[in-house]
């Protein structure tokens, strides 16, 4: 088991690589670089610049040098666009912000979701059901965009209640807007998962032999049925967990969060080519630890599978 | 030949006079209006800025910040006119060539260090080094220091810039050229002083909030990345008892109609007025909604190199294209905060500059729709013939209704065919620079108060010409304004010129179209650049 | 958005174990199920309802979906409303351009965007995994790696550069979501390939001598057909969600032409000013699309997957 992660985790290292070089290339294909502006700079002060940044070298040099600044000095490189912080900097301030909001998101849609489709489930064709059902779907459905605007009107100007926006070292008014508006979608659709998962295991062979049995339904419910109608769940929440994390752009872009989400498409937008590859290491590496993560959870909560 | 700025000694005894009481009680010096409690002033910005290093800055939103930190020679007043900064006068050459600014005594860095000369050597030295690589070495250029040029290509040591400390209240400036508004150019934040001992102390990071020192009447407090940077008042400042204004905070707000809910909300003394929404706004809030002409203009421009269309190289086609906007419907109905429409390249705003008196300035939109149909018939297309071309412009939503809309009324005006190309911004810029296209969008803001900040664009040797218009009178009448007492029959001339060739399609001219709170004192409407200064601010009690 | 992927994987596998041995009898039930699945049918009648008036409903429009109605222009507030008289049924948006006919037009084009961006991912998704599945060994482990990296790069970015890289148009567009879609359809359908490879009937054609190329085509697709429309339903309303994504951060496809996305997005923005119809018909035609999608892709599911009966 242990000689089995450490396996995956150093095969995760040049896969990150290799995505490392893959953006890069097509960072460099795109057109426009970090320094093409509406006022075009004379060609001796882009020399300057290109100069001290080291984008006056061939492409395999500038690669090298920033793969040698990363495994030796743990410097992934300036921001040619906020000059004052480089990227260090800029993911050090980011990334708690993100991962804040992010897990509170994660934990909300889990929660709230898991609640949902079992009890959905347990009263099935009840109103109870019904509602969770639509309320679920409903929250799905919604393109989780809007939920910026729509919140910021009803919370802050009509009812007065919350901040409209900003972080303040992470204060719970100024969480909850974001935490809504990223757990909602993630929320309908873990409600419907479990739903359906719990109702299969509701109808299955072992479920009915002990109900034969004469086992309270209470403990038929908690103490057999829940690990086998989490098993699909627990699959679903690996990439929703990465997904909450780099998908949180809306939110910034709203709520002035300033998380990672908004400099992560900022960067690739304004060619800020050290920013964009070091967030894309970080998600990677993200990527990398919560698949691995989920499936040892599958592991726990499945104990057929073996590593 | 002796200057002294005219208000230093009126302003010198005001601030003497007043100062013990403008703090003591709560009612302004000046205007005797009851003053709020809390001296707060908070504005949203649209992006997180690049940097709020002097001589790196490169955007509006930093160079607002630096104005506050840092303060150089001169500075502007309310109406855009020059006023002593940290330098109390200067004097002048005859051959306009050398200046020579008097540093006022008690001017203080925030660490309580004196602000000399040498500091405004070294932040001009920085500026222009290669080493540094500041984007803005070509305000350097600009202002045509002595050897600038050559210290920018590498070629000399910033040592040999000419800017001198004759001691440490007297800076001697040398110029490559004459230039007469070269004291202009000192409110610019390039040439801002910066502290030789922390830039060397804590290198890249002497910028940051617990290491920054600064010689405006503010410091950098707080600066969270996308979120907010907070400013509060320099207690070493040498007109600190003038300063009303305790703290400002930028928030970062990235959607303007967010932005706008919370400025209803009360969480904002400042925001801009999304496209469409002034009147509304005016007539809910009229003592709030604000607008002001500004020193931008908005514009497409023809292709006209070798790589552009050939129907365009046919003026009567320009002129039909040009004829046909209805810029009314633009300014009253899109935009719809006050911007003036343009017929001219340079904004009536502009100091100097009277519009010349053109034939289409003087038509209705009728008879210029008319004469639209006419001119492109005339350049042979019609129905059989349809003019086609592409027109690009970049991702924005009030860009995109723009082009939308024009497209629209030469489609229906006209029956021209045009094919709309909405780009990301640095596929824009570089589709556009390397005239890859037919029609572009195009704007831009005067970088001082003077005609040519806005035709030189149309110089047929300036890199911002992107379509490539070239005419021999007007590259002649550009470098005869450089040295002319009287510029303005010549600004005239080139518009005229342009009016006739249409290089361009000027659409209207910028305002600055706010929502202000009402307890927000002393905003410089007039300031056509907008330079504000968060110091001759002040909030009016409720 | 694109999450759902282990699940799929897992649906795939409950699907394959009776796949191999399935006869014509098999696909009659399956649509039998599918028939008598209310919530499933009542889905389809509405999603053909939204098709009838995607296809019929310019008929009856006044208004072009890009001609500015300049009357309306000045004051969308007060004249744009929806109405009959002036004919905007649905309102007219931001610049006085009729609502109803932008409405058909973007939802045209999301349909378009979900079926062509699943379609593609079934394509090449299929073609990849069938590939790598069957012929196994050192490509095998090649192509899958390639597919794992592309997996980690997050999708936002894998957008935006081909967004940006290739300009905008309707191809471009088709092209980067079918890009992002394909890598879970093509490890499903690896998984399903090699559990096949292993099957008598395949061994035995082998055996007996037929190609390659034959075995793949006439043996292994045909047993992989169930999960891969399975799956590519679920992405159907995927591709929708991800093409409202690339509208909202602009990047969507040019003016005059527009998407559900784009329409709500920009309805969203002026929700505060009173203009709620700007924001309501386009939702309306979205959420009613994503929910019938939803409840055809679990209807298809049940179908094909006949433990739950």
């Amino acid at each position: 088991m242990i000689s089995y992660v450490i396996r995956r985790l150093l095969v995760a290292v040049p896969t990150i690589m290799l995505l490392v070089i893959a953006a890069f290339f097509m960072m460099h294909f795109a057109p426009g670089g970090p320094f093409t502006s509406e006022r075009p700079l004379p060609p001796e002060v882009l020399a300057n610049i290109e100069a001290r940044y080291g984008l006056d070298q061939p492409l395999w040099k500038q690669l090298w040098d920033y793969f040698t600044n990363i495994f030796l000095h743990f410097d992934f490189g300036p921001s040619f666009r906020y000059k004052d912080r480089d990227v260090n900097d800029i993911i050090a301030q980011g990334f708690p912000i993100s991962l804040t909001y992010g897990s509170l998101a994660f934990l909300a849609a889990s929660i709230v979701g898991i609640a949902l489709g079992i009890a959905a489930a347990i009263r099935h064709n009840t109103w109870l059901d019904y509602f969770a059902v639509s309320l679920g779907i409903a929250a799905q459905a919604l393109p989780n965009f809007i939920m910026g605007p729509i919140l910021i009107l009803t919370f802050t100007l009509w009812l007065g209640l919350l901040p409209g926006g900003g972080w303040n070292g992470g204060q719970w008014e100024y969480l909850i807007m974001p935490v809504i508006a990223l757990s909602t979608s993630y929320m309908g659709n873990i409600a419907r998962i479990t739903r359906s998962s719990m109702l299969e295991v509701m109808n299955s062979n072992f479920i009915r032999t002990a109900r034969a049995k004469g086992l309270p339904e209470r403990t038929i419910i908690w103490r057999h049925a829940m690990k086998p109608t989490l098993l699909p769940v627990v699959s679903y929440l690996g990439p929703v967990f990465v997904y909450v994390l780099t998908g949180s752009v809306f939110v910034d872009i709203y709520f002035s969060t300033g998380g990672l989400g908004q400099s992560y498409v900022s960067s690739a937008l304004t060619r800020d080519y050290a920013v964009l590859l070091g967030i894309t290491i970080l998600y990677g590496a993200l990527t990398v630890v919560v698949n691995l993560l989920t499936d040892l959870a599958y592991a726990w909560f499945d104990p057929k599978i073996r590593y | 030949m002796k200057h002294h700025a005219k208000l230093t000694l009126s302003t010198f005894l005001c601030s003497t006079l007043l100062a013990g009481t403008a703090l003591a009680q709560d009612t302004h010096p000046a205007t005797g209006e009851p003053l709020a409690e809390d001296q707060t002033f908070t504005y949203r910005v649209g992006d997180e800025h690049s940097s709020v290093d002097p001589q790196v800055v490169e955007d509006t939103i930093g160079a607002e910040i630096v104005r506050d930190l840092f303060e150089g020679l001169m500075n502007q007043d309310a109406q855009g006119k020059l006023i002593p900064g940290v330098a109390t006068d200067y004097d002048v050459s005859d051959d306009t060539k050398t200046y020579t600014f008097h540093l006022r005594d008690n001017a203080k860095w925030s660490n309580g260090d004196p602000v000399t000369a040498g500091d405004f050597v070294f932040a001009w030295r920085r500026a222009a080094s290669p080493e540094l690589a500041s984007p803005y070495q070509w305000y350097v250029k600009l202002m045509s220091l002595e050897n600038a040029s050559e210290i920018v290509a590498g070629e000399m040591p910033p040592e040999e810039l000419g800017v001198t400390a004759i001691d440490d209240h007297t800076l001697e400036v040398r110029l490559s050229q004459p230039l007469s508004y070269f004291p202009q150019m000192t409110t610019h934040s390039t040439t801002f002083p910066a502290p030789q001992k922390v830039v060397e102390e804590f290198g890249e990071e002497w910028t940051k909030p617990e290491n920054i020192v600064s010689n405006g009447a503010y410091v950098l407090t707080e600066h969270l990345p996308n979120e907010r940077s907070v400013r509060e008042r320099n207690e070493m400042y040498w007109d600190n008892d003038n300063t009303i204004i305790d703290k400002t905070v930028a928030l970062v707000i990235n959607d303007e109609n967010v932005a706008l809910t919370r400025f209803m909300a009360g969480e904002l003394d400042r925001t801009e007025v999304p496209a469409g929404q002034f009147p509304r706004l005016k007539k809910e809030h009229p003592e709030e909604a604000i607008s002001f002409p500004r020193l931008c203009n908005y514009y497409y421009t023809f292709n006209q190199s070798d790589t552009g269309p050939e129907a365009f190289k046919d003026v009567r086609v320009r002129q039909a294209l040009s004829l046909a906007v209805d810029r009314k419907i633009i300014t009253q109905n899109i935009k719809a905060g006050g911007e003036p429409e343009a017929y001219t390249f340079t904004p009536e705003a502009v100091a100097g500059f009277t519009p010349p008196q053109t034939e289409m300035s003087e038509m209705s939109q009728t008879e210029r729709d008319a004469k639209a149909k006419e001119l492109l018939a005339e350049a042979g297309y019609g129905p059989d013939n349809p003019l086609t071309f592409d027109m690009i412009y970049n991702t924005d939503e009030s860009h995109e209704k723009i082009a939308v809309v024009l497209s629209q009324m030469w489609k229906q005006k006209l029956g021209v065919v045009p094919n709309l190309a909405n780009m990301e911004w640095k596929v824009f810029l570089e589709t556009r620079g390397n005239q890859d296209f037919d029609l572009a969008r195009g704007a831009w803001c005067g970088d001082y108060n003077e005609a040519s900040t806005f035709l030189d664009l149309l110089d047929s040797e300036s890199g911002y010409n992107d379509g490539k218009y070239s005419n021999p009178r007007v590259d002649e009448l550009l470098v005869e304004a450089k040295s002319a007492s009287d510029t303005t029959p010549i600004y005239t001339e080139i518009e005229q010129i342009l009016a006739e060739e249409t290089p361009v399609i000027p659409i209207y001219h910028y305002a600055g179209v706010y929502m202000m709170d009402s307890d927000v004192g002393n905003w410089p409407v007039e300031n056509v650049e907008q330079n504000w200064y968060s110091k001759d601010l002040y909030k009016i009690a409720e | 958005m694109f999450g759902t992927s282990k699940k799929a994987e897992a649906l795939a596998a409950d699907i394959t174990d009776f796949k191999a041995v399935r006869g014509r009898s098999l696909w009659n039930d399956a649509m039998r199920r599918f028939l008598r699945n209310k919530a499933a049918m009542a889905s389809v009648l509405v999603l053909g309802l939204i098709v009838l008036f995607v296809l019929f409903g310019p008929l009856f429009a006044v208004w072009s979906n890009e001609e500015i109605d300049w009357v309306v222009m000045g004051d969308v507030l007060a004249l744009g409303a929806p109405s009959l008289e002036s004919g905007h049924f649905f309102g007219a948006d931001d610049l006085g351009r009729d609502l109803y006919s932008r409405t058909i037009q973007a939802t045209r084009t999301s349909l378009l965007v979900g079926l062509i961006g699943a379609g593609m991912a079934l394509i090449v998704g299929t073609a990849w995994g069938v590939i790598a599945g069957y012929f196994g060994g050192k490509l095998d482990s090649v192509m899958m790696r390639f597919v794992d990296i592309l997996l980690a790069i997050p999708l936002t970015l894998i957008l935006i550069l081909i967004l940006v890289i290739a300009g905008r148009s309707f191809v471009t567009l088709f092209v980067a979501l079918g890009a992002v879609s394909w890598l879970t359809m093509s490890r499903i359908v690896r998984g399903q390939t090699l559990t096949l490879k292993t099957r008598e009937f395949i061994e035995a054609a082998r055996a007996g001598g037929v190609s390659e190329t034959a075995i793949i085509f006439r043996h292994v697709l045909p047993n992989l057909i169930g999960v891969v429309i399975v799956y590519a339903s679920l992405l159907v309303p995927e591709m929708i969600l991800a093409e409202s994504f690339i509208s909202f951060l602009g990047l969507g496809i040019s003016e005059p032409n527009t998407s559900l996305g784009r329409l709500i997005a920009e309805g969203a923005g002026t929700m505060a000013y009173g203009t709620l119809w700007q924001l309501a018909f386009p939702l309306f035609f979205y959420v009613t699309i994503i929910i019938t999608m939803f409840f055809i892709g679990d209807g298809l599911r049940d179908a094909l997957d006949p433990k739950d009966h």
